[in-house]
């Protein structure tokens, strides 16, 4: 095969075929339109503004790296004005987050982003190794997704930081959305879309609260193929690894699929995204459905979770809970006039509206309330790492986790399974 | 004449691959010039190889897949994404390198 040349420049050899336009671009233009098309993802969402700190969910690995790389090169370079700081999550498992720390700490220095290390054991007084060491390798995923889930929230509630940006990219949003598709949950692609999530202020009114972080994924429609030559070009320095008590983690079915559509139609997975956004669009009470401008909810408590070093872990949780508190706080907002957040109203007040059909259930009082014990937006009293938590403190699991009996990969339908099973409970009691 | 029959070749693995290939990141070797069907070595030849002959662990399917490179890795000639360079039916020159990046890893 002659080689062929860039299409932009038409001078140098190209070397990358862009999955999502087919065109062929030589390296550095290819480094040129892939910074571009993230300024302009950050601009047009207006994801940034000027004074702000950001801190970036960073695990050495190639999404956070190329974040970390990207957005460093794109505030010097537009002038953004934000500050931003790298945050890690340690979650306590020797031999596999040590060496992706030893990245984050080398990221640190060349992108000369201050860093904080944050451990399972500080937060929750236990570090993976200890939980497995208790209940064992199977089910043990269920217990890093849910404290996972809050701790980035409190890393950043602790630094004072508002905003935590995430590596999610269009494989995996595209992922995610099959994923939701294939098990019938329309209601949790309106978060699972949305390029920006918020946990609402409802329940504190504590600025430093944990519960009132901005979460973004300025890198949703980039293709990870892109993200992983962007690294292989720019010469980043990221680790890959997989979890070792989830080794086959990644081997998520959604994920070959999307993997395998690709090769066949590269658009495809961009499409897949697209097409998750539209048909947010459609579902009642979607954040999506006002224009993205509503109040986006929950949508942190409950998503990226990603545990076990990719993405297929990404699904699981409270799905119907947050939904109902979503759809609760829409009728909270629609009696007051607001539309971005509640703070200090009732939340008896959302028994009104009994007419409407799509919302089912209204809310009780735990439904928009904090963790009784810990203060983390939680739809049950207590929440779920609390629950856990309590479980491992009485030195036995509290939950028979869901997920025992079932493949390892599987994991995200065993948090599925607890969520489901409280919220059942709850109905009853209603 | 012995010279001709094999190609010398660099072979890089990365974003988690190497971790089925002992760890190691860059191999030298040398491939037959031609395969069993008397036909130039290319991309679907080296793979199978380095299945059959380097390949220690036993997880096979992380890295083909169906026969052909498992959806997810991306092939890289001399740098340039192998889909600009006819995939597995390129024939490999001397002196190349060929990098199998795995996108499918984690952080």
């Amino acid at each position: 095969m002659a080689p062929s040349l860039c299409a932009i420049c038409a001078t140098n050899r190209a070397l990358i075929l862009r999955p999502k336009d087919h065109s062929k671009l030589c390296k550095p233009c290819f480094v040129s339109v892939f910074e571009t098309e993230i300024h302009h993802t950050i601009t047009t969402n207006a994801l940034f503004h000027r004074g702000e700190v950001i801190a970036i969910g960073a695990s050495g690995g190639k999404d956070s790296t190329v974040l970390a790389s990207v957005l460093k090169t794109l505030n010097e370079r537009y002038d953004y004005g934000v500050e931003l700081i790298l945050l890690s999550i340690d979650e306590g498992i020797k031999g596999y987050r040590d060496d992706s720390l030893e990245t984050v700490k080398r990221n640190a220095l060349q992108y000369e982003m201050p860093l904080t290390i944050l451990g399972y054991d500080e937060l929750y007084g236990w570090t993976m190794d200890q939980v497995v060491e208790q209940v064992g390798k199977k089910g043990n995923c269920t217990y890093c997704g849910v404290f996972r889930r809050q701790a980035l929230d409190r890393g950043a509630a602790r630094l004072g930081v508002k905003h935590v940006v995430t590596g999610h990219n269009a494989d995996d949003v595209a992922e995610t959305v099959l994923m939701n598709l294939l098990r019938g949950d329309l209601p949790r692609l309106s978060r699972t879309t949305s390029i920006v999530t918020s946990t609402p202020s409802a329940v504190s009114s504590d600025p430093n609260s944990h519960t009132n972080i901005k979460r973004s994924k300025p890198l949703k429609y980039a293709y990870e193929k892109e993200i992983v030559l962007y690294a292989h070009h720019k010469n980043l320095d990221y680790f890959s690894t997989e979890c070792i008590y989830s080794p086959e983690a990644f081997r998520g079915s959604a994920r070959a699929l999307i993997k395998n559509l690709e090769r066949v139609r590269p658009s495809a997975i961009l499409d897949v995204v697209r097409s998750g956004e539209d048909m947010a669009k459609l579902v009642p009470g979607s954040d999506e459905g006002c224009g993205g401008v509503c109040a986006s909810a929950v949508a942190a408590a409950e998503e990226g979770e990603g545990g076990c070093g990719s993405s297929n872990g990404r699904t699981a949780g409270g799905e119907m809970a947050s939904m109902e508190m979503h759809l609760a706080q829409n009728d909270l907002a629609a009696e007051n006039g607001l539309e971005v957040e509640i703070t200090s109203v009732p939340a008896k007040k959302g028994k009104k509206n009994k007419g409407q059909p799509p919302a089912p259930r209204k809310t009780t009082k735990q439904v928009m309330g904090q963790c009784k014990k810990c203060g983390y937006l939680s739809s049950q009293d207590v929440c779920k790492a609390c629950v856990l938590l309590e479980g491992l403190n009485k030195n036995r699991p509290k939950h028979e986790i869901g997920v025992v009996d079932e493949a390892q990969e599987d994991s995200t339908s065993g948090v599925q399974g607890v969520t489901n099973g409280i919220n059942k409970v709850n109905i009853q009691v209603d | 004449m012995a010279t001709d029959d094999t190609i010398p070749i660099t072979v890089e693995f990365s974003g988690g691959l190497e971790l089925l290939f002992a760890n190691q990141r860059k191999l030298t070797l040398s491939i037959p010039t031609y395969n069993e069907n008397r036909t130039r070595s290319n991309i679907a030849f080296l793979v199978q190889h380095l299945c059959d002959n380097l390949m220690k662990d036993p997880r096979k399917d992380m890295f083909v897949l169906d026969g052909t490179v498992r959806p997810g890795i991306l092939v890289l000639i001399n740098e340039a994404d192998w889909e600009l360079e006819g995939e597995e039916k390129y024939e490999i020159q001397k002196g190349d390198n060929i990098l199998f990046v795995s996108t499918l890893h984690g952080g």
